[in-house]
């Protein structure tokens, strides 16, 4: 049973023999463990599902008899299950639970994104959205945001919830058109067990904040006394999770929060580390707090036509204060005209009437600012301009990779390092590049050692073709200096390649495997840094251009 | 009116053709004056049943009741229409099929039920209504009517009801409703957490991979150098979805207001939830091995010196492929054979070719007499394999040969041989030629025994004729064999006991000359051989393949290799071992000859060390063959190769 399976986690197994499991033919065959199914057969839910399966034979037929007061019976009597312990059985801890939330996230955003027909049932969809909003509504009260990338497909959130990150992704709010082709029923069992596990989580979650979990808007009470306010458009429970999922205002907490629970915990040295790593420990706390507090004493105010959610959840978690139109969302708590206001946030290429004293930005601004951990220089995203690529925040580079120039040039800054801005920042972009691509081609030669003539030759080409690119000359004779040098390299490398004729066949297998990939690796990032340059080069000769027909 | 008989006046059964039963009615003039005239005699029957009739019914006397003549064309209708004032109130019996004209009473009734009006005239609808069962007590009662008897009794058939329904209670079929659960939806549910009740299926559990998070080229204004161009693109397009790197196609836009939805978001989770429940999981240790350390730790070559490193001499002068060579004992002497249907003999110092022999044909072997007091080659022509002095070096020593091979003395009887040996003519004299040994089929080898004095041909046959024994002494030649095992690719005396190796495809056998008898056979692993070499202290074989394998055998320890080298990349085409150094060499297709140093201790236990010491590499490749011989230096540690280019070179 495919429900079953999927609200218990089966999955199949690849056999060790698989011709003697499926009876000496090798044909593509799934396997489940026996135990697992025994397993899914002592489960309670199984006689809850042949009930409802019963109930709803028994429905059908009274509603083909038109026995309306049998339906109505039957209708109150229809049975119901809970996944509880099943979500308790698969995660036996909370932070088992944690680990497993990034496709419950995901899902329960996609959920709560789908129109209110047809598809699957209200309740789910409606569900999903208190539950993903409960979620964003705790990430801001604990400001877990770490990271967030504005992708082709949606958004991607990180956050890191109780030392674990938490990855998920939205789409982007436009109206979905439904695949045909995709089995929604397999979509809506996950959802079921999905939703059930995040509303524990975030009971959970909600409960280790000091929050009351069916979450409360701070300063509500007052708002309840007189309901004839502002709600004359919607009913109350509606307004209320609206009002919700606005993330304008801070939720109420059980006990007032006292700003002693701030106070950075007392520092045990533990036992085995050295001072160096405590310090770097430290200076990562250090960052992280600076990190929480980015956009603290900062006043936003997001035009209409930015995406508003996305960017006011951001905001929020870094401790920024947000607004809006007022007929655009409710939970809008100051106007545009507002003085305070330090940045708005625009989207369309020419602002007019502009106020002074704030600064008018591009979205892009908000997010490469949280990834980089700090309030990046605003030249480079004022309205209209074409913006610095967007780079993703999950990319860690190792030796060896391609890095793009401009996240060589954020790590500078990161470092601290002033890397000039406005008009000298194009020149030293190149140098750096230049570097970079020196470096490559020292790790190249490194790597040369390693291989085989072939790849040798192949590199001398390329070092060839890249020379010709490059205005440095190499001079000949370097060479020859070097040729002691040289020699012993050769002999080395001659050694190796003798010592590799000599490798077992598996081990050589191996060998040789690693080495494809690594040289492909390297190939891959020749090949980015070759494009980075004739795109650089044509923007400059392009530039060039420009600026003699100025003259002209 | 009352019909005495309103059966049979309304018989629906009776059939228009058929008269009724009852002819005779006698009071037809009491009849009402409608019936009168034309009376209905069927009854209420479809009146289709008469249509195509001109009557309708009979009457008492059995005659038909003709229908009234209905001629009109549609002109008539139309002038009647016209000038009848009657018209429109005048309808058509059905019944009868007579033309009735409407009083003035009923057309009033059509046209009060047309509107909807009750067909009374007097009756009112909005009479005042009287309510006579109201919530007021009145004083009189509605009806006078007594109260029935059961209204005071009990009702039996209730009483019956609630005993079932009792019943049912005490026997438990009916329960009460359940109570709706009303514990909260949810709640702490890792209040009581306990790490040790993870069962135990969930150690061997594996969690699901996470997805994998999204690099630069997913952005909506990725740096320019991960945009595809238009090729790449292309290329995307044409790869089959699950072959792509990236399931998406890097964009760029100007600003995020320009970004659309992402036409497959809700592919991907579905995809994603397929992969999670249908996916088989595994736990794939990653190998995570430096490729340095699978390097095998060989001792360097350094330190195994002497060996050949470098190209020294060239020996020039065959114009085409140099098949074999052969050095003399003294390491003074080189003797090459060749395609061209020559024999040259060279100086093996100064690369001079000293002597030149043409031959009837192709040179396929030749070999040089181990035995240092005799000069003397035996060089294989076609059919006939040639002793040859080639008068070089020493004159005493050459000399000494000539008398040796003088000296014989032909057998009072003659023996039946399966060769035929011939003294060379005066003029093949002239040239060195001191003897012909003539075979009934192409010679493929000829190989020396150490001491000598035999020596063994190999022949291009599949019988059991292959391999034969000659005696230059006594010109005696022998066939051991007296059944073909296989096609034999070459021969090999052991260099000091009474051994006898012979290789065929895939296995080499052994045989002891002295016994007579097989000792062994090696099991070469490989698909052909092709030559053969042996280790001068008789233990260890090294066998060469088409399939570029090297076997290494070690007589001692099991007929299979010891070790099996791939080093060359092409089919092996000869091998050789060095009479004094440890030192072993292969030639190959692909123009390289590799050395190795292949180390034999003399302690049993420890095996033998193989190492690769050099790959020495100058003959060019001709019709894709390369290397076809090689051999060493007798006291020097050179090697000769022979190639397809038609050079000899000396490697030191």
């Amino acid at each position: 049973n495919r429900r079953l399976c999927i609200l218990k986690g089966i999955y199949p197994h690849e056999p060790k023999h698989k011709k003697k499991v499926n009876k000496g033919s090798t044909a593509a065959r799934t396997f489940y463990l026996l135990k697992d199914i025994k397993f899914l057969l002592h489960e309670p839910i199984v006689n809850k599902f042949r009930e409802y399966k019963v109930f709803v034979r028994k429905l059908r037929k009274a509603y083909g008899k038109s026995e309306w007061s049998t339906v109505e019976r039957l209708k109150d009597n229809k049975p119901s299950y809970k996944l509880d312990h099943i979500v308790k059985e698969r995660y036996p801890t909370f932070i088992d639970a944690l680990r497993d939330l990034d496709d419950a996230l995901s899902m329960c955003f996609l959920f709560s994104t789908f129109p209110r027909t047809g598809k699957c049932h209200v309740q789910t969809i409606q569900l999903c959205r208190r539950l993903a909003v409960e979620f964003l509504n705790y990430v801001i009260a604990s400001r877990s945001l770490r990271k967030v990338f504005l992708s082709i497909k949606g958004i991607y959130y990180q956050a890191e919830v109780l030392g674990q990150p938490v990855t998920w992704i939205t789409p982007y709010a436009f109206a979905h058109d439904h695949p045909t082709d995709v089995d929604y029923r397999v979509m809506a069992t996950f959802t079921e067990f999905y939703t059930t596990l995040l509303g524990f989580v975030n009971f959970r979650l909600y409960h280790s904040l000091n929050l009351l979990y069916p979450p409360k808007i701070e300063g509500q009470a007052e708002a309840e006394l007189k309901p004839a306010e502002g709600e004359a458009y919607a009913m109350d429970s509606e307004s209320y999770l609206e009002k919700l999922s606005a993330l304008s205002a801070s939720l109420t907490r059980v006990v007032a929060p006292t700003p002693e629970d701030d106070v950075e915990m007392d520092e045990f040295p533990v036992e085995g580390e050295t001072a160096e790593q405590m310090d770097a420990r430290k200076k990562e706390q250090e960052a992280l707090e600076k990190q929480k507090k980015l956009f603290e004493g900062l006043r936003f105010f997001l035009n209409r036509e930015v995406p508003r959610e996305p960017l006011a959840f951001v905001i929020r978690c870094f401790g920024g204060q947000v607004s809006w139109d007022k007929s655009l969302c409710i939970g809008a708590t100051y106007d545009v005209s507002d003085p305070s206001i330090t940045h708005q946030i625009v989207d369309r290429p020419r602002v007019e009437q502009q106020v002074v004293g704030r600064y008018y930005l591009q979205p892009q601004w908000v997010f490469d600012s949280v990834n980089a951990k700090l309030c990046l220089p605003v030249a480079d995203y004022f309205p209209g301009l074409l913006l610095p690529p967007h780079l993703s925040p999950f990319v860690t580079e190792q030796e060896g990779d391609y890095i793009p120039p401009e996240k060589l040039k954020l790590l500078a800054m990161q470092r601290g390092e002033n890397p000039g801005n406005g008009r000298h920042q194009p020149s030293e972009e190149e140098e750096e590049e230049e570097e970079d691509d020196n470096d490559e081609e020292e790790e190249e030669e490194e790597d040369d050692s390693e291989k085989e003539e072939e790849t040798k030759l192949k590199k001398m080409e390329e070092q060839k073709t890249q020379s010709k690119a490059l205005p440095v000359k190499v001079t000949a004779g370097k060479v020859r200096l070097e040729d002691k040098q040289r020699l012993e390299q050769e002999q080395q490398s001659e050694e190796k390649r003798l010592a590799i004729m000599m490798m077992k066949k598996r081990e050589k297998y191996l060998y040789k495997k690693i080495m494809f990939g690594k040289k492909r690796k390297v190939r891959e990032a020749n090949k980015l840094a070759e494009k980075r340059k004739a795109h650089d080069m044509a923007i400059k000769e392009e530039k060039k251009k420009n600026k003699k027909a100025r003259r002209a | 009116v009352a019909h005495p008989f309103p059966a049979l006046l309304r018989s629906p059964l009776c059939p228009p053709g058929v008269k009724p039963c009852v002819s005779h009615y006698p009071h037809a003039a009491f009849l009402s004056p409608l019936l009168q005239d034309i009376r209905n005699t069927v009854g209420n029957i479809p009146m289709e049943w008469y249509q195509d009739f001109p009557h309708i019914g009979y009457n008492l006397e059995g005659k038909r009741i003709y229908k009234p003549i209905r001629n009109k064309d549609e002109l008539d209708k139309f002038l009647e229409k016209m000038e009848n004032p009657d018209y429109w109130r005048t309808v058509q019996d059905k019944m009868t099929g007579a033309d009735i004209k409407l009083t003035d009473e009923q057309v009033d009734l059509v046209q009060r039920l047309q509107k909807g009006q009750f067909g009374d005239v007097h009756f009112d609808p909005y009479e005042p209504a009287i309510d006579f069962f109201s919530h007021e007590v009145m004083i009189h009662p509605v009806t006078n009517r007594p109260a029935d008897k059961r209204s005071f009794i009990p009702s039996l058939i209730e009483k019956e009801k609630v005993s079932k329904l009792v019943h049912a209670i005490k026997m438990g079929w009916i329960k009460p409703r359940k109570p709706k659960e009303d514990t909260p939806t949810y709640y702490d549910l890792w209040a009581h957490e306990d790490p040790k009740s993870i069962l135990g299926r969930h150690k061997m559990h594996v969690p699901a991979p996470k997805m994998k998070l999204p690099g630069h080229e997913e952005s909506y204004n990725p740096p320019p150098e991960y945009l595809p161009s238009e090729e790449e693109k292309l290329a995307w397009e044409q790869q089959e979805p699950a072959e792509r790197k990236l399931n998406f196609v890097p964009q760029q836009y100007r600003c995020l207001r320009a970004v659309p939805a992402y036409s497959r978001f809700i592919h991907e989770r579905f995809e994603r939830c397929l992969d999670l429940y249908l996916c088989p999981r595994q736990r794939k240790m990653r190998v995570n091995v430096d490729p340095e350390e699978l390097i095998p730790k060989l001792p360097k070559p350094r330190d195994l010196q002497p060996f050949p490193t470098t190209q020294a001499l060239v020996y020039r002068g065959h114009t085409s492929l140099v098949r074999c060579l052969g050095v003399s004992p003294s390491g003074q002497w080189l003797v090459s054979g060749s395609d061209d249907c020559t024999v040259r003999f060279w100086e093996v110092s100064t690369a001079r070719c000293m002597k030149t022999l043409p031959v009837a044909g192709v040179v396929k072997s030749v070999a040089w007499n181990p035995n240092p007091t005799v000069c003397l080659v035996a060089i294989a022509v076609e059919q006939s394999v040639l002793l040859v002095n080639p008068s070089l070096g020493d004159k005493l020593l050459y000399g000494a040969t000539d008398q040796l091979l003088d000296s014989y003395v032909a057998p009072e009887e003659e023996r039946v041989q399966p060769v035929q040996w011939v003294a060379a003519t005066a003029e093949e004299h002239g040239k060195g030629v001191r003897l012909l040994v003539q075979h009934s089929r192409p010679v493929k080898q000829v190989t020396w025994h150490g001491k000598g004095d035999y020596f063994a041909t190999v022949l291009a046959d599949n019988s059991n004729m292959q391999v034969l024994i000659h005696q230059t002494s006594k010109r005696w030649s022998q066939n051991p064999f007296r059944k073909s095992k296989g096609l034999v690719q070459c021969v090999l005396f052991h260099p000091i006991r009474p051994y006898f190796f012979v290789a065929t495809q895939r296995y080499v056998r052994v045989y002891n000359l002295l016994k007579q008898e097989l000792t062994k056979k090696l099991m070469t692993n490989c698909k052909w051989v092709s030559s053969m070499a042996i280790h001068p202290g008789g233990d260890n074989i090294i066998c060469g393949s088409y399939d570029s394998k090297l076997a290494w055998f070690d007589l001692d320890l099991s007929t299979r290799p010891y070790q099996l080298l791939r080093h060359h990349k092409k089919a092996l085409r000869s091998v050789a071992f060095h009479k004094h150094y440890p030192l072993f060499a292969s030639g190959s297709d692909d123009g390289s000859v590799i050395v190795c140093h292949g180390m034999v201790y003399n302690d049993l236990l420890q095996n033998p060390l193989l190492v690769p010491v050099k790959v020495l590499k100058g003959h060019a490749l001709t019709w894709d063959l390369g290397v076809l011989d090689v051999l060493f230096h007798p006291t020097q540690p050179w090697v000769f190769s022979s190639g397809a280019d038609g050079t000899v070179r000396l490697f030191t």
